[in-house]
């Protein structure tokens, strides 16, 4: 899709109003609707977008795999991190309560923002590996073959 | 159970019934297609049965989002819907889309070893590379001959 | 990310890897409290630890000491509630009913234990048997992958919740799908296997989900604990026979009950040698322990709904499992795949324990649920060694391997004189439960059927040996034992399949308490673990 124009311009324009809503759902998860879990598609879907109208390869320079992977492993640490510094703290795994020691919660807060951020860093890194290990397979097949 | 059917049993369980309906279409779905991909999305909407009887299960009747009044008294006027069952659909749609991004994973991995991904095709292929096998290997016990 | 953050976690998890290494004895005595939480945390953190470090040589060491310490945690926890009491521990500081609750009793710290146990056994083999059969760059993943079954599996043990069991379960399923389908290296058939399994194991989760369903509408709750009484309330509630029918079949799929069967001769006969091993040993076994919980503890054996089903219904799919999949292992031409029906076959008779509801019977199943895992864990592994020598597992490949790898191939004696059941070895002794429980109850019959359904497997094991010990070597296969590290872990099986039938009294005993903390429900005694708020 290269030649197209118009699509690049937009896509250009679009890719980084997609990521501030991403993350604008992601932190006013707290209030309304949203969260770990759609902002991280929604921020992957900026990614994927790019990558579609681009190329593959283009995408793969901002974010290559091997990042991406070891994101999905990031998040995952980060989330259950969270529960284990709450054991650690003397609490039970996953009480929040732990992070803030004089306003539980406070810690709560604190501690579903953790968790949050860690859900959308996994989120992003899986949605862009799925859609890695879909797209960067070469076709054994040809198109017109379908 | 015991009042028979009667227009207001058949509307009053109306979730039930297109419970029913799309789990045993999903279901039929899996068991009768041969295409792979077919099968797959039989199996989402056999999810997505499970997911509305949850979701049905989780209304009140006449009640309002479960989101309390920040620091304010909860009205014990109030009716809510009871959250947990949306809360656990959440999880059971992340599981969804897990298996349903491995199957497809699958199905490339099958498409590009046996070039089809008809259950006719390839249960041909392999009932090839099981006679193979017995001829081959059968000897041992005398039985590879016939 | 930037390289800092990712290297300041990585310093951070190191030492936790170090910390779990250690004995559970070592640590802090805080954390001992913790141990119901972290028996199932310690695996499922280092599978991201694994894929984060990203190098090959740290993947194994930090798998095994993951698995190593919830091993040391799953024993402690064993003689914690060894005595008859129950370990109640609350993730979140969340009090059940409404929070999560992770309890752990007699039977699922006897499951956590052979879970782990063989996971520790497997793993030095897996070593060896993965550098031949999965190319390296999936290695890390392989030990990922291993990791998060093995956390899915100890966490289904250890969660007191229904519907947090469901999500271990998945996590347990998916990572064991792709596992089978890592097979495809050396055979495409791998692939439509895992794909079948797939189906059929999503499908099987999914109406255990609809069951649970069910029990929520008519209880509104999920804590198992909660629920075996909201249901002995209302023994005529149809919506809750629907459940309790939905939970059987969703599990009967995961169990591989027999006419559900048809995911596990091929999962267990293409996967690489390693994951069958440690699948035959482990996820059926599993998914038997969830049967009981939902059985025993959450219907209860008075509940009248059960016993029709049980012998209407198991018992004569379990004696069918016994007599038909035995029949079908006879005729099989590849080793594996005689050993995958056997392994119906026995698991029909952990269900015939079940469903004869006595206490004698149950504590059998229990006892087999264990020694069928050490046996059939050698038997996989012999047939993973033959693999990496003979380059097969079809009977042509490994005619006369008696005498070239006898070490390995006496191993395998071992097991197969366990799966008949001949005294001395461990499947004697479980077999000897189970046709005493039909003696008590006077169904002579039954113990008659027993005793047949083994000489069927006289006549496939004795298949075995005639090939392996009564024929001549094939001249091009590698004439080697098998390497050290393979070697060790399929002795100390062998020697454990044996110590186990000559010494009974610790495993029969475990079982026994397990038969009781699940037959007369919930334990009177409860520890809380963790810390309350």
């Amino acid at each position: 899709m290269r030649h197209h124009l118009i699509l690049r311009v937009i896509t250009k324009i679009l890719a980084g109003t997609i990521m501030l809503f991403a993350f604008y759902v992601q932190f006013h998860g707290d209030y309304s609707p949203g969260g770990g879990f759609q902002a991280g598609v929604i921020l992957a879907v900026a990614f994927i977008l790019y990558g579609l109208v681009f190329s593959v390869e283009t995408v793969q320079r901002v974010m290559p795999p091997w990042l991406v992977h070891r994101a999905m492993a990031l998040g995952l640490l980060l989330y259950a991190g969270t529960g284990v510094a709450a054991l650690l703290l003397g609490y039970n795994f996953l009480d929040y309560a732990a992070l803030n020691a004089h306003d539980p919660e406070h810690g709560q807060e604190l501690g579903i923002l953790l968790v949050e951020g860690g859900v959308g860093i996994t989120v992003t890194a899986v949605m862009l590996s799925i859609y890695y290990a879909f797209v960067g397979r070469t076709p054994v097949i040809g198109d017109e073959e379908w | 159970m015991q009042q028979g059917v009667s227009w207001e049993y058949l509307v009053g369980h109306a979730n039930y019934w297109l419970f029913v309906l799309l789990m045993m279409t999903g279901l039929y779905i899996v068991v009768a297609r041969g295409n792979f991909v077919k099968k797959v999305i039989g199996l989402n909407m056999f999810q997505s049965a499970v997911i509305m009887l949850y979701i049905s299960m989780g209304k009140v009747a006449g009640g309002t989002a479960p989101i309390f009044p920040i620091h304010g008294e909860i009205d014990p006027a109030t009716v809510y819907t009871n959250p947990l069952p949306h809360v656990l659909m959440l999880t059971a749609i992340v599981v969804g889309i897990a298996t349903t991004s491995l199957a497809l994973a699958l199905i490339v991995r099958i498409r590009e070893e046996y070039g089809t991904i008809e259950e006719q095709g390839i249960w041909e292929a392999e009932q090839e590379i099981a006679a193979r096998e017995r001829r081959q290997y059968g000897e041992v016990f005398g039985e590879g001959s016939q | 990310m930037s390289g800092e953050a990712a290297s300041g976690a990585l310093a951070g998890h190191g030492a936790e890897a170090a910390q779990a290494a250690g004995k559970a004895a070592e640590q802090a005595p805080g954390l001992m409290d913790h141990l119901p939480a972290l028996v199932v945390l310690v695996p499922f953190l280092a599978a991201p630890l694994v894929v984060l470090l990203g190098a090959r040589r740290l993947a194994w060491p930090v798998t095994f000491a993951a698995a190593l310490f919830s091993l040391a945690a799953a024993l402690a926890l064993l003689s914690q509630v060894l005595g008859g009491a129950a370990i109640s521990y609350h993730i979140g500081g969340w009090a059940p009913p409404l929070g999560i609750e992770y309890r752990i009793d007699a039977a699922n710290a006897f499951v956590m234990v052979i879970v782990s146990a063989i996971a520790v056994a497997i793993l030095p083999y897996a070593r060896a048997s993965i550098a031949a059969e999965i190319p390296a760059r999936q290695h890390v993943l392989f030990h990922a992958l291993f990791l998060l079954a093995l956390a899915g599996l100890l966490g289904v043990s250890a969660t007191g919740d229904a519907f947090n069991l469901f999500v271990f379960l998945e996590i347990s399923s998916l990572s064991t799908y792709v596992l089978v389908a890592m097979g495809a290296y050396r055979d495409k058939r791998a692939l439509t296997t895992a794909f079948n399994y797939l189906l059929m194991g999503t499908t099987g989760a999914t109406f255990f989900v609809i069951g649970i369903g069910f029990l929520y509408m008519s209880t509104g709750t999920l804590n198992m604990a909660d629920l075996a009484q909201l249901i002995a309330q209302q023994p005529g509630n149809r919506t809750i026979h629907a459940g309790f029918a939905f939970i059987l079949v969703g599990m009967g799929l995961k169990v591989a009950m027999y006419p559900l069967h048809l995911w596990l001769p091929g999962a267990y006969s293409y996967a690489p040698s390693a994951v069958s091993a440690f699948l035959a040993a482990t996820a059926t076994k599993v998914a038997v322990y969830v049967m009981l919980r939902f059985l025993f503890s959450v219907f209860g054996p008075a509940y009248p709904f059960e016993a029709s089903a049980l012998g209407l219904v198991v018992l004569p799919l379990a004696l069918l499992a016994m007599f038909a999949a035995s029949f079908i292992a006879i005729f099989q031409v590849n080793f594996k795949k005689m050993l995958a029906y056997s392994s119906i076959a026995q698991v029909g008779y952990m269900l015939l324990g079940i469903a004869m509801l006595s206490q004698t019977a149950l504590s059998g199943a229990i006892v087999h649920l264990f020694n069928h895992a050490i046996t059939k864990a050698t038997l996989f592994m012999v047939i993973g060694a033959y693999v990496l020598r003979a380059g097969g597992a079809f009977y042509r490949d490994i005619e006369g391997i008696g005498r070239v790898m006898p070490l390995t191939s006496a191993a395998g004696v071992i097991g197969g004189l366990s799966l008949i059941g001949v005294p001395g070895t461990a499947g004697f002794v479980s077999k000897w439960l189970l046709v005493q429980g039909a003696l008590e109850k006077g169904w002579w019959w039954l113990a008659l059927l027993v005793v047949a359904s083994s000489l069927l497997a006289v006549v496939y094991v004795w298949k075995g040996i005639e090939v392996a010990y009564l024929r001549s070597p094939r001249d091009d296969v590698d004439r080697r034992e098998a390497p050290l590290a393979m070697l060790v872990p399929i002795w100390v099986m062998a020697i454990a399949t044996i110590w186990f039938g000559l010494s009974a009294e610790w495993t029969v005993g475990a079982a026994r308490t397990a038969a009781e903390a699940l037959m007369h429900g919930a334990s009177e005694i409860v520890i809380s673990g963790g810390v309350g708020r």
